[in-house]
This record gives structure tokens, sequence and C-alpha cells, in this order.
């Protein structure tokens, strides 16, 4: 087993500002970053990895494989909250409108984790192909439909017709960014990417840091909440659902003959679970499943474990399969 | 000198999830309210525990306040398509008596 990877992973500089965010917040300290700086942060995150995801696609051209990446994204999206649905069934006893809401955030992405992802496939100087970023914007809404499914059930133990925010997903800030920055990556290709490269290579890593800091900060935080909130089986859920939403990725990536990058980042981005999107689109639509779960299983348990464990395990499996 | 001649009004308070907020404001343009103002709510604590708005990740927990001043004769109209709206949300509605100085802008 490749540990080095892991271990380049947990020393990097992102993983290690996001340590210290946690710590800092789980000692109850007074460091925060302003609400309106981190969605600063974020907006240059989205568009600097969309931007170079439509130049790098804009060098290769776009063809079948885009069509078939996409594809296989949707499906992996509409498909994932089935199994953890299963799960949380099988092993946990909240209500089935919380399941069918856990189950959504599994399905959907976040893109902070995908873009933890292509750091470190940089860092491993690993090439990965420049649509993986349309995938990851594919991927934000197909969950979400899934879940509702999941929730109404039979009988009228499920949830009423909820208020479903279509627009909202359809239009959220992340995908209009993504997929937006990515089709002016494509379009003004190499010549546009030398005329704002300055502004969007040299400081990502650097953004991402601070960026990471703040997810630190806020999962510390929620962190503290989930000895109130989540069983163990919960707790437990957190941790093997990104591994086998990761190794299905990783699987139907390897099937449609992506590379080791693609392969990873399909993997990544199974295995991650929103925190943004799929959480207000869940207060509009299921309002009864409580965000105290989801919120706090999907930040403080999932994500940090992807951050840390589950990326040099993606882009080790990809390996294999690759 | 007289004290200055105020009217009265009613107040409706609104205190609703920031995801709900583009929805609630409109449905209030659609009747046939006055005017509104929405307020962030910085933290709070309720039935579902408690939250800080710097502490939180997504739109989901965060809260807003929307005040609407209006004619007692609006209010059942405006509350009834509330009720409908708000049902199953979080959140306070409260109405209250108020005194302003210009009745003409409400």
């Amino acid at each position: 087993m490749d540990f080095s990877l892991a271990a380049q992973n947990l020393i990097s500089p992102p993983v290690l500002f996001f340590a210290l965010g946690l710590f800092a917040a789980l000692a109850r300290s007074e460091l925060a970053i302003p609400e309106a700086v981190a969605k600063a942060l974020s907006l240059f995150l989205m568009l600097a990895i969309g931007f170079k995801g439509g130049v790098a696609a804009s060098e290769h051209g776009l063809g079948l494989d885009l069509v078939l990446v996409i594809l296989a994204a949707v499906a992996l999206s509409f498909t994932i909250p089935l199994i953890a649905f299963a799960a949380l069934r099988a092993t946990t006893r909240i209500s089935r409108i919380d399941q069918a809401a856990i189950a959504a955030h599994y399905g959907s992405i976040s893109i902070v984790t995908f873009i933890a992802g292509t750091a470190a496939l940089d860092a491993a100087s690993l090439s990965y192909p420049g649509i993986m970023v349309a995938a990851a914007a594919a991927m934000e809404a197909p969950a979400i439909m899934t879940a509702l499914f999941l929730a109404r059930g039979k009988g009228d133990q499920g949830a009423p017709a909820g208020q479903t925010p279509w627009r909202e997903v359809a239009l959220n800030g992340s995908v209009v960014l993504l997929i937006g920055a990515f089709a002016i990556g494509m379009a003004t290709g190499d010549t546009g990417y030398q005329e704002i490269a300055p502004f969007i290579t040299d400081p990502f890593k650097g953004v991402l840091c601070l960026f990471l800091l703040d997810m630190g900060l806020v999962a510390g935080r929620e962190l503290r909440q989930a000895r109130k909130t989540l069983t163990p089986a919960l707790l437990v859920f957190g941790f093997y659902m990104p591994v086998v939403g990761g190794l299905l990725g990783a699987l139907v990536a390897a099937l449609i003959g992506l590379d080791r990058g693609g392969i990873a980042l399909l993997s990544i981005l199974t295995a991650s679970a929103s925190y943004i999107a799929v959480p207000a689109a869940m207060r509009l639509a299921l309002p009864e499943a409580k965000p105290s779960l989801y919120l706090t299983l999907s930040l403080a348990v999932t994500f940090p474990f992807n951050l840390t464990l589950g990326i040099p395990l993606y882009i080790m499996v990809a390996g294999w399969l690759a | 000198m007289d004290d200055p001649k105020t009217f009265p009004k009613k107040r409706l308070s609104i205190i609703i999830e920031a995801p709900f907020l583009s929805r609630l404001l409109e449905l209030l343009d659609s009747l046939d309210v006055p005017g509104y103002t929405a307020i962030p709510a910085l933290a709070g604590k309720g039935q579902s525990g408690s939250w800080r708005r710097d502490s939180l990740s997504s739109e989901a927990n965060k809260m807003v306040h929307v005040l609407i001043i209006l004619d007692e004769e609006k209010v059942p109209g405006v509350l009834e398509a509330l009720r409908d709206v708000l049902e199953r949300q979080m959140g306070i509605v409260t109405l209250s008596d108020v005194e302003v100085l210009r009745p003409d802008l409400f």
C-alpha cells in the first residue's frame, strides 16, 4: 500500500491549515473568518477550477467522452442516495425523512473536497481531464430528486409533497459559476488562460489554505455538537459511506475508460457529501428533516475524513484500476 | 408643544430560514402589502438548538427577520397566505400593535 501518498497529503499545507482551524474551534479560540471573506474565497476557488477545467477541455477537445463522463456522473448521483438510504434503514432508527435527507447529501458533492483532490493530484504530479469540473457541477442536483422520492415512501409515514426548490437547485450559485467559468475557459482557451493565469494559478493553493482554515473552524464548531446529535451507527456511516461511494465511483470511472486522475476525481466526487447546496435545498423541500443530523455528518465527519485519509485512498485505488 | 400625532397600524414580524427568504418576498410582492424590510439575524436558539451566523457553512439554518407594517384590515388576508406557505417551515410569526407617524406610507 502506498502510504507515502497519504503522508504527503497529511502534511500538505491545505490539510494542515484545515487541522489548525479544527483545533482552534475545538479549543474555543476566537479565530474566525468573516462570512463574506469565506464566500469570496469559495467563489475564487470555483472560478479558478472551472476556468482551468474549461481550458484543459478546449485543448483536448470535447467528444463522446464528455457525454459519457457526464452521464456516468449523473447516474452515480441518482444511485448513491439509494445505497446510503438502504444503509441508514438497516442500521439506524432515525426517521425516514432524516434518512432520505442524509442520503441526498451523500449523492450530491462537495466542491471543496473536489478542489482539494485536484490539489493532491497536482502535488503527486498526476494529470486529470478538465471535463471533471463539468461532471462535478452535474452531480449537485440529481441526488436531491432521489431523496425526495425516497422521503415520500409508502402510506402516510413519508413526507407530504414539499416545496421542491428546482430553480434554486438548478441555478445555484456554485453550479452557475462552475459551468460559466468552464465555458469561458473553453471559449478563450490557452490565450485566455495566459491573460489571467497570475490571478488564478499562483494564488490558488494559498487561497485554498485560507478557505480550508475556515472549513476547519466550521467543522470544529459542528463537531462540538456531534456528541449530542450523532449515534454511533450514524457516526460510523459518516466514515464508511464515503468509501462505498468512492469505490463505486472509481469502478464506474474505470469502466468508462478514464485515466488515473479522472478515476481519482470521480471517486472523490462520489465519496464527498454536500454541505452547502443540499442543506439549503432540504430546508425547502424536506423541512422536517433535522439539519443537526445531515450537516454534522457531512461537515464534521465525512469532510475531514475525505480531506485527510479519503483523498489519498481514492488516488491509490485509482492507480490500481487505471 | 403638542405631542406629534401618531396613527395605529399593525406590525407583522416573520423570522424565517434564509433559504426561504426569496419565496417569502415573492409571496409578499404578490399580496397587497405596502412594503417590508428584511434583516439578517446573527444568532439564535430554539427547538432545533442554537446557531451562530458566522459558524454556518450554508444558507441552511441561517435565519432572517422580515418586518411588515400594514393596516389592520389587510392582516387576515396576509396571514392566511402566510400560513399556507409557512406551515412546514421553521420560524416565528408574530403580530403586534404599533403607532406610526406617517400613516399614508402604509
